[in-house]
């Protein structure tokens, strides 16, 4: 007779399921040839007869979980008796140390469907009737029980089993089918007669769970009620800290900050732009602007136009890296940063096509995506498909910053604010100038120094010389 | 901040995978193509094989799926134009249909780790690694195999095994118009499905296929080529 065993599919696997006899008791199989199939963790596997013959014993029947090397069948060579016993229970049941298992789980053949959750417990001393305390007696209240799998769930409803009771034999102490299917089933038995010695410790204590715990068992693992009832309800001393949930914007932000540290090599490089042309520009045309539109003039349409100019120029800085490909996006679509009630959040809305709008075009799609995000009224399409960022922190009074890059993109530009600060100017003389810091962080996996460098300076030579007479 | 960059090349990967997009195609005919590889594979006659395609509307049933899971009625579904397909992959009850980027591995796991866990985790990581790069956070739910979403389940996961060869494989939502999910209870959980594009990411069939093919040759050491024209016929 050779012995068919439940196979170690990864180094991982404790158990597996087997799905499907391909043959019944009785069938002639050759070696090599599919036999069973069993499942462990959404992979079917066909198991191939170990050997040729007729199978002679069918042990494990379909839909059984057993442990690794469990024999679940016998294949009868040449002339031996062939006596087909249909499958039982019995040869099912694993045999559960969840730590040793490794080490022989091997002919467990009959073993008494109880015996299961005492791994190497030693025999009980005479005297004890209870549980030895000292043996890993289940823990009639459990908090967490760990991962359940549907099935055990539907099995503890439909049984009405509290899971709390139910001793976890799989792997890390996980609750599984046949681990339900004991209780129930020595829920269900009456007290079985005086039985060896290895039976014991689960039996009572699963049948009258709260008295030999309460009784016996050291309070480690019990939770006694005296200990659990609430406090008295005066605290004296006020607490030191608060407890808040994070929002989910913030837990979403603090993955995306998070992620993009973690995915991109930051760095960040500072140019400093006379913005004293574009401010003068401003100062004349602010009032009419207002009149006209609706709203103000402000610094932000000029950058965004200067890197939207300056992204044409190098489009990796536009670009986006997926494992060892670059890809270049023909879109310059960029996102405003935009700060929520006073710093309660951060949305980045994006300018589709930032690069085909001009000033007045892009200070209206500013002025209404800043409205709309703080008014909760940005639609998905709106935050999408940003290929780059800008964040405007100098309107908070930042000198400059070193922003986080906005993943998937390659770059962020900051924009500090714009101060009128005395400059050296030409021929030795000393002038007042307005003036802003342009800090962008690119990611170093892609764009090199010199390159982010060369996109700043074509973004200051679009601000310093800025020749748009019209808005 | 000039730091000199050593360009990282993969190096040591001698082992080949054929990669072939078969497009749109009937589920049942992508069955055949790949049992029909999955055997010459076994027999040692051509490399692993990654093949991609796209299924016409299907609902097929995994080994341990139960027909519970599947919440319509034979004549809604013939209405809706939904085939209904036993298979024989791991798991329970899923959806294909256009829009969704279906994969499957032919690996033969002797060359890589005899391990199906190991397999199916790596399956995943390389689905991950690729949403990273779309800006995109996938995670493992322990328990149910897959590639989840803030909570949502973006690929589902079910897999063959014969003498270490694997068949059936994965299939992520690029756009799938996920209202057909509701006809069955996906893998037999009651947990949200959802897609590239309802998480925001315009990502393409073509883009997310370079992802995974970059992360696929990396998690399993592979050469992922296109198949030399002259040597397959049909």
């Amino acid at each position: 007779m050779t012995d068919i065993v439940m196979p170690q599919m990864g180094e991982s696997i404790v158990e597996g399921t087997l799905t499907k006899w391909l043959k019944k008791a009785g069938d002639k199989v050759e070696r090599d040839e599919p036999l069973f199939e069993i499942s462990t963790d959404k992979v079917d596997s066909e198991i191939p007869s170990p050997a040729s013959g007729v199978l002679a014993e069918i042990l494990v029947a379909e839909g059984t979980t057993v442990a690794i090397n469990t024999v679940v069948g016998r294949i009868a060579e040449g002339g031996e008796a062939v006596a087909a016993t249909p499958a039982t229970q019995a040869g099912a049941a694993p045999p559960p140390p969840p730590a040793p298992v490794r080490a022989q789980v091997g002919p467990v053949a009959a073993p008494l469907p109880m015996a299961a959750p005492a791994p190497a417990a030693p025999p009980p001393p005479p005297e004890a009737a209870a549980p030895a305390p000292a043996a890993p007696a289940p823990t009639p209240a459990r908090e967490d029980l760990g991962p359940l799998s549907p099935l055990v769930r539907r099995l503890a409803r439909e049984h009405n089993v509290d899971l709390n009771l139910v001793r976890g034999t799989g792997a890390g102490g996980r609750i599984t089918k046949q681990d339900v299917e004991a209780y129930i089933a020595a829920r269900s038995a009456t007290p079985a007669p005086p039985s060896p010695p290895p039976a014991a410790p689960v039996a009572p204590a699963a049948q009258q769970p709260p008295a030999p715990a309460a009784a016996t068992a050291p309070p480690a693992g019990a939770r006694p009620t005296a200990e659990t009832a609430p406090p008295p309800v005066a605290p004296a001393v006020p607490p030191r800290t608060r407890v808040e949930p994070m929002s989910t914007m913030r837990q979403k932000i603090a993955e995306h900050m998070i992620f993009s540290k973690r995915t991109s090599a930051h760095v960040t490089t500072v140019h400093k732009v006379d913005m004293t042309k574009i401010a003068k520009l401003r100062e004349k045309s602010k009032a009419a602007f207002q009149e006209r539109y609706g709203f103000g003039l402000t610094f932000l349409p000029f950058v965004v136009r200067a890197a939207a100019e300056a992204l044409r120029a190098y489009p990796v800085v536009n670009a986006s890296v997926e494992g060892t490909s670059v890809i270049y996006h023909n879109d310059i679509n960029i996102g405003i940063a935009v700060a929520l009630d006073g710093g309660n959040g951060l949305i980045v809305p994006v300018i589709k096509n930032a690069d085909e709008k001009n000033v007045v075009g892009l200070q209206r799609a500013i002025v209404d995506l800043a409205n709309r995000a703080r008014s909760k009224q940005l639609k998905p399409e709106d935050v999408q498909g940003g290929t780059f960022s800008i964040t405007n922190f100098g309107s908070f009074g930042s000198i400059f910053a070193t922003p986080v890059i906005n993943q998937p993109q390659v770059a962020i530009l900051g924009v500090g604010a714009v101060e009128k600060v005395p400059v050296v100017v030409e021929g030795d003389a000393i002038a007042i100038r307005s003036v802003a810091h342009l800090a962008l962080t690119f990611d170093h996996r892609l764009i090199d120094g010199a390159m982010a460098d060369q996109f700043c300076q074509k973004a200051k030579a679009v601000l310093e010389g800025w020749s748009e007479a019209v808005l | 901040m000039l730091f000199m960059v050593k360009p990282s090349m993969p190096e040591q990967q001698d082992r080949i995978c054929e990669i072939q997009d078969l497009g749109r195609i009937g589920f049942t005919e992508a069955v055949r193509v790949q049992n029909d590889l999955a055997a010459r594979r076994k027999q040692g006659l051509i490399p692993d094989q990654l093949l991609l395609a796209e299924h016409p509307h299907v609902v097929t049933l995994g080994r341990n799926a139960r027909r519970e899971n599947i919440l319509a009625a034979p004549e809604v579904m013939a209405r809706a134009g939904i085939e209904v397909v036993e298979t024989d992959r791991g798991g329970d009850v899923t959806y294909h249909g256009p829009g969704q980027l279906v994969g499957y591995p032919i690996f033969d796991l002797r060359e890589w780790k005899r391990d199906v866990t190991a397999y199916v985790r790596g399956i995943e990581e390389a689905i991950i690694g690729a949403l990273s790069g779309f800006g995109l956070k996938g995670e493992r739910v322990e328990g149910c195999t897959g590639v989840w979403v803030g909570g949502a389940k973006l690929a589902a996961i079910g897999v063959h095994i014969s003498r270490w060869v694997t068949t059936h494989g994965f299939a992520l939502n690029i756009d799938t118009d996920l209202s057909y999910f509701r006809y069955i209870v996906p893998c037999g959980l009651t947990k949200p499905v959802t897609s590239l594009r309802q998480l925001g990411s315009m990502a393409s069939r073509g883009e997310m296929i370079a992802a995974l093919r970059d992360r696929i040759e990396r998690q399993f050491q592979l050469r992922i080529v296109e198949p030399a024209a002259n040597k397959r016929s049909a």
